[in-house]
């Protein structure tokens, strides 16, 4: 069953007398509980499609339909894992889960149906011990696990991840794809990670969606990852499938997609 | 190696008796925080003080001349010494001490000042939230904030008839350009992840601005709560001359009227130690509300 589907969407942003072509005819349907990442190169729109199906931006032309309701505005539906975290920082970790959970939640669960359920999140991505902490207080590869646990307390459909991991160093990155591989296999949740790192969608994705460079950037490709879950870093290294499939996407990005600096 | 292992092995035999020596240091220990804590007040109050007395001694000096037009400090002290010692004595309802007089004139700063709080942030979250208000509203705001008190007294007596509101209306229009300029700004310098994240939450306007809006433009928010309350302790001497009765402002109106310039430097030095302390008040809340906005 097609549960999210991504039909013929086009994006141009206008500004004033000025139009971008950004995305060009992107179809897509994801099934439930499907790990799909999508690769490219800056500047290809992949985050404007993260954010057209996050509906936080509008698409031009086409639809998206998630679940047999059309995409049109944001919600907690569709819970976003924001590059930089997004955590507010006047508010400890555990009241920023509150805020999303007080919204989605507030008038389903009781009080303590509603702490519990903040703190089984947290106990999710290990972050229980940081709970009366402010963002400012805990580290990067912290307040990026709080970003995920916050996104999914809101008991998303789809799980949106905007780069989540891009600005941790090697060490935090690998912990935290090993925390969301582990969350996957546990709820089954259906996730849309963005990326441009390759060893991260081939470890992580069951599809890759391969972009085109913009302008009006459209899907050159989708490769299936044939790789048995649970995964293990450390002896997928050696297995000719996942050398197949990084290789297939390097060629992608670096031999026929290669960005052209100068095309400005 | 050995032979200083054993040396050093040998050395702290003797020392379960070196307790008793250890005390002492422990003790001035326990006073040093408190004598730092002495050392770094005496360096903030001293200089000021310092310099006050220099000040002090020019103005008696620059003063004693024969037809000088201005009291010494000591006349000032001999005529009016009275106000600085008794500051809350009760006469009868028109002659009290200038600690009352400043209270009443704080009621009357509290009542315009947090009415230009309340409508200055209210009104800059509107503007803010709007490139094309905030294009079409600011070169206005910023015309109108330069208006000085006591221009706007005439029109707010024509517009209102009576002295009480006029009053209160100065300290009010006075105040409330900074809060709405600094309000708006702050709201347009809210992140767009901030927004982001309020928009998959589906928060409504009124969630929003109570739980993204006004914790992250706090710093702002309250910078031009700041300059506010400067500028509507300024505007009182203008608008207790409307108003009359027992405030600060209308005492120095009052002591010109008479004559009293004793009089009038004391409420002066009550004006600016009153306003002093509302600026810091002002201050030290922004920062205990915004501390975790600026972490």
């Amino acid at each position: 069953m097609k549960y999210l589907q991504i039909d013929h969407v086009s994006k141009t942003f206008v500004k004033g007398s000025k139009q971008a072509h950004v995305l060009s005819d992107i179809t897509l349907t994801i099934d439930k509980g499907e790990f799909v990442s999508i690769i490219g190169h800056s500047g290809c729109g992949k985050s404007t499609l993260l954010n057209l199906i996050a509906g936080l931006t509008d698409v031009t032309s086409g639809g998206i339909v998630l679940d047999g309701r059309e995409v049109n505005a944001p919600g907690p539906d569709r819970a976003v894992v924001f590059q930089n975290h997004s955590l507010l920082p006047w508010l400890t970790v555990y009241d920023n889960i509150k805020l999303a959970v007080s919204k989605v939640f507030g008038a389903t669960k009781s009080r303590a149906e509603r702490h519990d359920w903040i703190m089984q999140n947290l106990d999710l991505v290990q972050m229980s011990h940081a709970a009366d902490k402010r963002p400012g207080e805990i580290s990067g590869g912290m307040r990026q696990r709080v970003g995920i646990a916050r996104a999914l307390a809101m008991e998303p459909k789809v799980l949106l991840l905007d780069e989540p991991f891009g600005a941790l160093d090697a060490l935090t990155r690998a912990h935290l794809q090993d925390a969301v591989m582990d969350i996957h296999a546990r709820l089954g949740n259906t996730m849309i990670m963005i990326t441009h790192d390759v060893d991260e969608a081939v470890l992580l994705a069951d599809r890759i969606v391969m972009m085109t460079n913009g302008p009006a950037a459209t899907i050159g490709e989708v490769l299936t990852v044939p790789l048995v879950r649970p995964r293990d870093r450390i002896r997928l290294a050696s297995q000719p499938d996942y050398v197949r499939a990084r290789e297939g996407v390097l060629r992608f990005l670096y031999e026929r997609h290669r960005l052209v600096e100068a095309a400005e | 190696m050995n032979v200083t292992a054993l040396k050093r092995k040998l050395d702290l035999t003797p020392k379960p008796a070196a307790p008793v020596v250890a005390l002492p240091p422990r003790n001035s220990d326990r006073l040093a925080p408190w004598r730092k804590r002495g050392a770094s007040l005496a360096s903030t109050v001293l200089p000021p003080l310092a310099v006050l007395v220099v000040l002090l001694t020019i103005w008696q000096v620059g003063a004693s001349g024969e037809g000088s037009g201005l009291p010494t400090p000591v006349q000032v002290w001999i005529d009016s010494g009275f106000l600085i010692m008794e500051p809350f004595y009760v006469y009868g309802s028109q002659d009290i001490g200038l600690g009352w007089r400043v209270l009443t004139s704080l009621e009357r700063v509290a009542y315009g000042f947090g009415l230009a709080a309340v409508v200055g942030v209210l009104t800059g979250a509107v503007i803010g939230q709007s490139a094309l208000m905030m294009r079409g509203f600011d070169p206005i705001f910023q015309i109108l904030r330069t208006v000085p008190p006591l221009a706007w007294l005439p029109i707010s007596l024509a517009a209102f008839m009576d002295s009480g509101p006029s009053a209160i209306f100065v300290i009010f229009i006075t105040a409330i350009w900074p809060v709405i300029i600094n309000t708006a700004a702050g709201v347009r310098a809210i992140p767009q992840d901030y927004r982001n994240v309020a928009a998959v939450l589906r928060l409504n306007q009124v969630e929003f601005f109570c739980k993204i809006m006004v914790p992250a433009a706090a710093p702002y928010i309250f910078s031009g709560l700041r300059i506010g309350v400067g500028l509507s302790w300024l505007a009182i001497v203008a608008a207790e001359m409307l108003t009359g009765g027992v405030g600060i402002g209308f005492f120095i109106w009052d002591a010109w009227n008479s004559s009293r310039l004793s009089d009038i430097i004391v409420a002066l030095a009550y004006i600016g130690g009153t306003g002093f302390i509302l600026d810091r008040l002002v201050g030290w809340i922004g920062r205990v509300v915004s501390r975790g906005t600026a972490g």
